[in-house]
């Protein structure tokens, strides 16, 4: 008697764990599952050939390379910029340390309109270079270069973000005892340092590169919407709402999804496979 | 570290867009346009091509921006490189003649009929059997009538709804600027949502099904009466509106830095030339010339229009008066 009270105090009766149990799960279902399922039902909507016909058209063809290059630049860049960087915050002391990782947030908490507004004041017409790149004929915004840098300026802190708590956590015994056996710092951060975060990179990669293609607004901001030009794939998306062809736009649409399901699952692998090898806080 | 190899990444970006065989090989020319014209560009260029390979033996691609008429206004000033653009009022464009000196301030003496080779109006969308018997004008300020209509600070088709709804109020009062605010400030009132461009609140009438009357462009709510079905949507045409005249204008720096001023020129003459007329004409735009007007598929109503001159003065006095910071819209417009 005494010990079902204790129970009862410390769970819930069975009807209300399974009414909470329904309501996450059709929370799930209606947030979630759902609107994945209508984006690439109305995509299929017309039938497959039409579908080809949607993503093979040239503009479509030219915001799918031009997002592919976007993310072939802005990866690798935040890949170089976050191992350097948390290799420096985790491994080293150093004046001015916590105002680095504060900055290393700032894209996070700017809102994306915003990141693309300051390229713009800085490389306008009226911007604070603007005027000189204009004499000089170099154009930055409203072409792929003002595109690649704003998406690097939003996607700039995933790959720091999830090394800097597994580089902390490791600590740098193994680097001192590599230092100690007569290994150079290169020697060290390639045979040391580096096995020991490959997985937690990887899945920083992963989440920079989901960004990096899904970026909407500082894209927009910069990009000067230029059909099969400066377009990107949520961008061109957009486009083809806003001309009534919603079939296209789901189907371009659900390229995105894809590559975003694509990302989940291995995102998921390697918590399941390498979990105790990633860094203890995830986003 | 970081620094050289994004600049190196950049340069290879660069590199890759410039040899991408695709861009190469043919003259390229880019117009900025407003919200609703993206039908009428895709049909248009595509006839102007045609038309320019039988005169020269050259390949055009022409490239197309849309967004509200104020916010590429706005992007031109700050770099959009557009040969030309095709705006949904005069005043857009003096702003970038006048900022950014891209081309002379007596731009619009440049073309025939202020440089605007079709007019259009405003109009209401309804739905089906226009449940809310919307008929003209004093209808929108009933209460318990949700009224479509984008922002007029970044939409130029939403300062023509504004100023034909200021227009009716002055004709219907006697010229009484007092009656006229608070005909235009209870109007207001009724939006629930002010989208910035005029293609995004026809998808909020059309598609998310929000409001009961939409203040259109013409054209556009033609358009989405033609994209929806006809057992959807109706146009109501009120007793009275504003004419409104799209102006068109080369940019002259961009144009003569990418060496592209005649064909440029060549591009927005080709749009008053019978051709480009019956265009325009299909798409719901009023053409200046009457014979495309009489042929086309579907005869505009007549209608009693004033112009922004009589009415207001002007572009620029309008801007000033109305949609400049602290204008009458934000003193009537309280979101």
């Amino acid at each position: 008697m005494a010990a079902t009270r204790a129970l009862a105090a410390i769970t819930e009766s069975p009807k209300v764990r399974l009414a909470l149990l329904l309501l996450a799960l059709a929370y799930i279902l209606f947030f979630l599952v759902l609107p994945v399922v209508v984006v690439f039902t109305e995509a299929f909507g017309r039938g497959f050939t039409y579908y080809v016909e949607a993503v093979s058209e040239p503009d479509a063809q030219a915001a799918i390379k031009l997002t592919l290059l976007v993310a072939a630049i802005a990866v690798p860049a935040n890949v170089v910029f976050g191992v350097a960087a948390s290799w420096a915050i985790a491994k080293f002391d150093f004046v001015g340390k916590s105002f680095l990782i504060t900055l290393i947030d700032l894209p996070f908490s700017v809102s994306p309109v915003i990141s693309g507004l300051i390229y713009v004041l800085m490389f306008g017409g009226h911007g604070l270079i603007g005027p000189w790149l204009d004499q000089h004929d170099i154009q930055i915004i409203y072409a792929v270069p003002g595109i690649v840098l704003a998406t690097i300026f939003v996607t700039f802190p995933f790959v720091a973000r999830e090394l800097i708590p597994l580089m902390q956590e490791q600590g740098t015994e193994e680097e001192e005892a590599a230092r100690s056996l007569g290994a150079s710092g290169w020697q060290t951060f390639w045979r040391v340092t580096l096995p020991n975060i490959k997985w937690g990179l990887l899945y920083g990669v992963l989440l920079c590169n989901a960004r990096a293609m899904g970026e909407f607004g500082a894209v927009s901001v910069v990009s000067g919407h230029i059909r099969g030009f400066t377009n990107t794939m949520p961008l061109h998306v957009e486009i083809l709402y806003n001309e009534y062809n919603l079939p296209a736009a789901f189907a371009v649409a659900s390229l995105l999804a894809f590559l975003a399901l694509v990302t989940l699952v291995a995102k998921a692998i390697l918590e399941w496979r390498y979990g105790h090898e990633l860094a203890p806080v995830h986003h | 570290m970081t620094l050289s190899f994004t600049r190196r990444a950049l340069a290879i970006a660069v590199g890759l867009m410039l040899a991408s065989p695709s861009f190469a090989a043919e003259r390229t020319l880019l117009n900025a346009s407003y919200d609703p014209t993206r039908e009428l560009y895709q049909e248009y260029n595509k006839a102007f091509a045609k038309y320019w390979k039988g005169k020269t033996g050259d390949d055009v691609a022409v490239r197309q921006s849309h967004a509200g008429s104020g916010g590429q206004s706005r992007a031109v000033i700050d770099g959009l490189r557009a040969d030309v653009v095709t705006l949904a009022l005069a005043y857009d464009i003096d702003v970038i003649a006048e900022r950014a000196k891209a081309l002379p301030v007596e731009w619009q003496s440049r073309l025939p009929h202020n440089s605007a080779p079709y007019t259009s109006t405003i109009v209401f969308l309804v739905r089906k059997g226009n449940p809310k018997a919307i008929k003209d004008w004093p209808d929108l300020v009933k209460p318990g009538v949700a009224v479509i209509t984008p922002n007029p600070k970044t939409s130029g088709g939403a300062r023509w709804n504004y100023l034909a709804a200021w227009g009716y109020a002055l004709k219907a009062n006697h010229n009484n600027p007092a009656a006229a605010e608070r005909f235009v400030s209870q109007l207001y009132k009724n939006v629930p949502v002010l989208d910035s461009g005029a293609r995004g609140s026809t998808i909020t009438f059309t598609q998310r099904g929000l409001g009961d009357v939409y203040i259109a462009w013409e054209n556009e709510a033609y358009l989405a009466r033609d994209e929806f079905g006809a057992d959807k949507f109706e146009v109501v045409t009120p007793s009275v509106s504003i004419l409104a005249e799209p102006p068109v204008a080369v940019v002259d720096r961009v144009a003569e830095r990418h060496k592209n001023r005649d064909l440029a020129e060549e591009y927005l003459k080709y749009l008053y030339a019978p051709e480009g007329q019956a265009i325009i004409a299909g798409h719901y735009y009023r053409p200046r010339d009457a014979g495309a007007a009489a042929s086309a598929k579907v005869k505009l109503p007549a209608i009693e229009l004033f112009t922004i001159d009589e009415v207001f003065g002007g572009w620029k006095k309008a801007q000033a008066e109305h949609f400049n910071d602290k204008g009458m819209f934000d003193k009537i417009y309280k979101p």
